[in-house]
């Protein structure tokens, strides 16, 4: 009897402490929100869409790594199919609307996470990263060749249009805060997926797949729910760079991407939601920056020095390595 | 009296249109943004050494164009579009930069003159190859100084032809860039009355270039071209230089080679290729003046785009002390209506559609007994008239060109 009353009591407690964070989180939130929609009036807007385009994409990416446990190789192939689908609709259909331009290239991305998933998932571990990883040079060759890609001079003069038929987006703030909206969106989107029963299947995947499997789970299916998910954000992340640059270029669809975008996830904390945007950020600033100064020769050592850093020290990123150490010394 | 209000008002006046004239130079600053690769491939061809040639010019200018003061800002645009058009939005839009200048990759070059036409702002490009830049994508915001793809393919495959090679064996890197090469050369040889009896493709890049190599030996042609370009290029010369293509009497024409990959290369695997280009170093005593000052201040030798951005850059500035304005129309009219005459070029000409004609060079790589030392690569073999190099008017895409 006493027993039953102790375990309600701390049943009790849990979930009194799991308020206190939500409401703590909540509040970190709209911190961040408020932060982000005050920022292009003191930031360069331009550089900020490029950090929530980057931001996003590591997101998509983080989904699937951080959470499902799959490293793709591959992701530059969705960034640039969405870039280019959308540049090359919105240049060349004048009564498209920028929104329905950007929806189309985020659904070639998803038909192309859809195949790439169907053929990659068979296999595990550092052979998924390997098909991943032919198959979006596969289409990085495809868009080498292609005439409509313009190929090595790129994709240019894509038309930002109007949002709805109605917003200009060729003003900057306009296009800031419609590329912010769908930003948080798809954060929300995340968080909500990672945070549902389907996000805790896919977590424990990550932990112990036969586990997962002997208890009934369908493992395939879900992972290939999960990449096709990153597939279309990563998509969509690369069809707004393109309205917002008015370009897409070849540099989206390298190996080199997929790379960068690893880099960003492990650098931010991969597994943690805000752990990529953080990583995002700092990758995109590190890079601006350091090729205006006097380091600009050094970039390159300087990421992967970085990188090194990070994987050898803080395996759980700037974020992760956060939470740590305030779990340690508050909670 | 009257004739005291006279003098009087003609002086306020005169002094009133001086100021007015200082007033056209936007924030008392010509501010010009050197964008290149700083780090990646393209860093020897153009890079920081491109933005020392730049200071030089500016250093030689007097560091000040009618009293107003010349700021540099300078930024690796890491061979990626995306970058560069951040980078020059905020120059344009926040920082108030007149002209971009540098620029190497044809995706870089083709993404900042979009920008600088939408700002009217200038720009110039030095670095990049795509002759596209002044033809479909031509603006009437940006010009293309040093070269571009026409003369490199046309020079050297009528000098080629014209000296007896008759049949051609094309080798083209698979994308866009080296087909567009091929078809070049390709119209240029039959013209002249020579004739392809094969081509190859491969893909881009490839590292090994054995199986392709071999091939073109067998295919008996007198002349072996390399339509590709960079890394491309020089691992197909190492390679050829390994199996002995030109020791067994074929020659070997490379379309895209600049002053550096040649020194990399070194002239026992890279003598006797036949190429194009805009300038020597080792031409007169101009350019031989001009390289060792340059040399003094980098240790390396000039290449053509080095030569090209501190005339280009003085070409600028004399058009802006000559307007007193920064504005972007009135100082490339001015560029266009003033021959350049100095150690880059003599008697070139900016035509409408942003392209600098000018006279190119054919050279040919020296053999290690010629070459003296380590920078004493071509000798120049016969001038190609600006003319006869560059696409002509009639056959522009470019809509600026009145026909």
């Amino acid at each position: 009897m006493s027993q039953s009353f102790d375990s309600t009591a701390i049943h009790q407690a849990i979930l009194e402490q799991q308020k206190a964070d939500g409401r703590k989180k909540m509040l970190l939130n709209a911190v961040l929100v408020l932060l982000l929609v005050a920022a292009p009036f003191v930031l360069y807007p331009v550089f900020l869409m490029k950090i929530l385009c980057f931001a996003l994409f590591a997101v998509a990416f983080n989904l699937l790594f951080g959470f499902t446990g799959l490293l793709s190789f591959g992701h530059a192939a969705f960034l640039a199919t969405g870039g280019y689908t959308t540049g090359y609709l919105l240049t060349n259909l004048s009564w498209l609307s920028t929104e329905l331009g950007i929806m189309a290239g985020t659904g070639v991305a998803t038909l192309l996470g859809l195949a790439f998933a169907l053929l990659s998932i068979r296999r595990q571990g550092i052979y998924f990263a390997m098909v991943t990883l032919a198959l979006a040079q596969l289409v990085f060759f495809f868009f080498v060749q292609s005439e409509f890609t313009g190929g090595e001079d790129g994709m240019h003069g894509i038309p930002r249009g109007h949002l709805l038929g109605m917003i200009d987006l060729s003003n900057n703030f306009n296009m800031y805060y419609f590329v912010l909206a769908v930003f948080l969106g798809c954060y929300l989107l995340v968080q909500r997926i990672v945070s549902s029963p389907y996000g805790q299947v896919l977590k424990s995947i990550k932990q112990n797949e036969p586990r997962a499997v002997s208890l009934g789970y369908n493992v395939n299916r879900y992972k290939v729910l999960a990449f096709v998910i990153s597939a279309a954000l990563a998509g969509l992340a690369g069809s707004m760079k393109s309205v917002v640059f008015q370009l897409a270029s070849l540099n989206d669809a390298h190996w080199h991407m997929s790379g960068e975008v690893i880099l960003m996830t492990l650098v931010g904390g991969m597994g943690t939601l805000l752990g990529p945007v953080v990583g995002a950020t700092f990758v995109v600033n590190v890079e601006y920056h350091l090729s205006q100064g006097a380091l600009r020769d050094w970039v390159d050592p300087i990421l992967g020095g970085i990188f090194i850093l990070v994987v050898l020290a803080f395996r759980s990123g700037f974020v992760g390595e956060l939470q740590k150490f305030f779990k340690k010394n508050l909670g | 009296m009257t004739m005291m209000k006279k003098l009087l008002t003609s002086a306020v006046a005169s002094a009133m249109m001086a100021t007015g004239a200082q007033a056209a130079i936007s924030n008392d600053t010509v501010k010009i943004g050197y964008l290149a690769d700083m780090s990646g491939t393209y860093r020897d061809l153009a890079g920081p050494n491109g933005l020392k040639a730049m200071e030089m010019a500016i250093a030689d200018f007097g560091g000040e164009v009618n009293g107003a003061k010349i700021e540099v800002v300078s930024a690796d645009d890491r061979n990626s579009a995306d970058v560069a058009s951040s980078t020059v939005r905020r120059w344009v839009e926040n920082e108030n930069v007149d002209l971009v200048a540098g620029l190497v990759a044809s995706s870089v070059s083709i993404a900042v003159s979009d920008i600088l036409e939408e700002n009217d702002r200038l720009g110039i490009v030095s670095g990049s190859a795509a002759s596209s830049i002044t033809n479909e994508h031509c603006t009437p915001n940006h010009i293309h100084y040093v070269y571009d793809t026409y003369p490199l393919a046309n020079g050297t495959a009528s000098a080629v032809v014209k000296e007896g090679g008759k049949t051609w064996f094309i080798l083209t890197a698979d994308y866009a860039f080296g087909h567009a090469l091929e078809g070049d050369v390709t119209r240029v040889v039959e013209a002249n009355g020579g004739e392809i009896i094969g081509t190859l493709r491969h893909p881009f890049p490839t590292p090994d270039f054995s199986s392709f190599i071999l091939q073109a030996q067998a295919s008996g042609a007198d002349v072996v071209a390399l339509a590709n370009a960079g890394a491309d290029t020089t691992n197909a010369i190492n390679t050829a230089s390994e199996f002995g293509l030109t020791q067994s009497g074929q020659t070997l024409a490379a379309l895209l080679l600049f002053l550096n990959d040649v020194k990399a290369l070194g002239v026992e695997a890279a003598q006797g290729i036949q190429l194009t280009t805009g300038w020597y170093w080792d031409m007169n005593d101009e350019t031989r003046a001009w390289s060792d000052r340059f040399m003094e201040e980098t240790g390396a030798r000039p290449t053509m785009i080095h030569a090209g951005v501190y005339s280009s850059t003085m070409q600028y500035l004399k058009a802006v002390e000559a307007t007193g304005s920064d504005d972007a129309q009135t100082v490339r009219k001015q560029m266009m209506n003033t021959p350049i005459n100095d150690m880059f070029t003599k008697n070139g000409v900016i035509r409408e559609d942003g392209r600098m004609v000018h006279d190119m060079y054919l050279a040919e790589v020296k053999t290690p007994a010629e070459s003296k030392n380590e920078w004493d690569l071509y000798k120049i073999l016969r001038t190609i008239p600006a003319e006869e190099a560059y696409r002509p008017l009639s056959e522009s895409k470019c809509p600026l060109v009145n026909k």
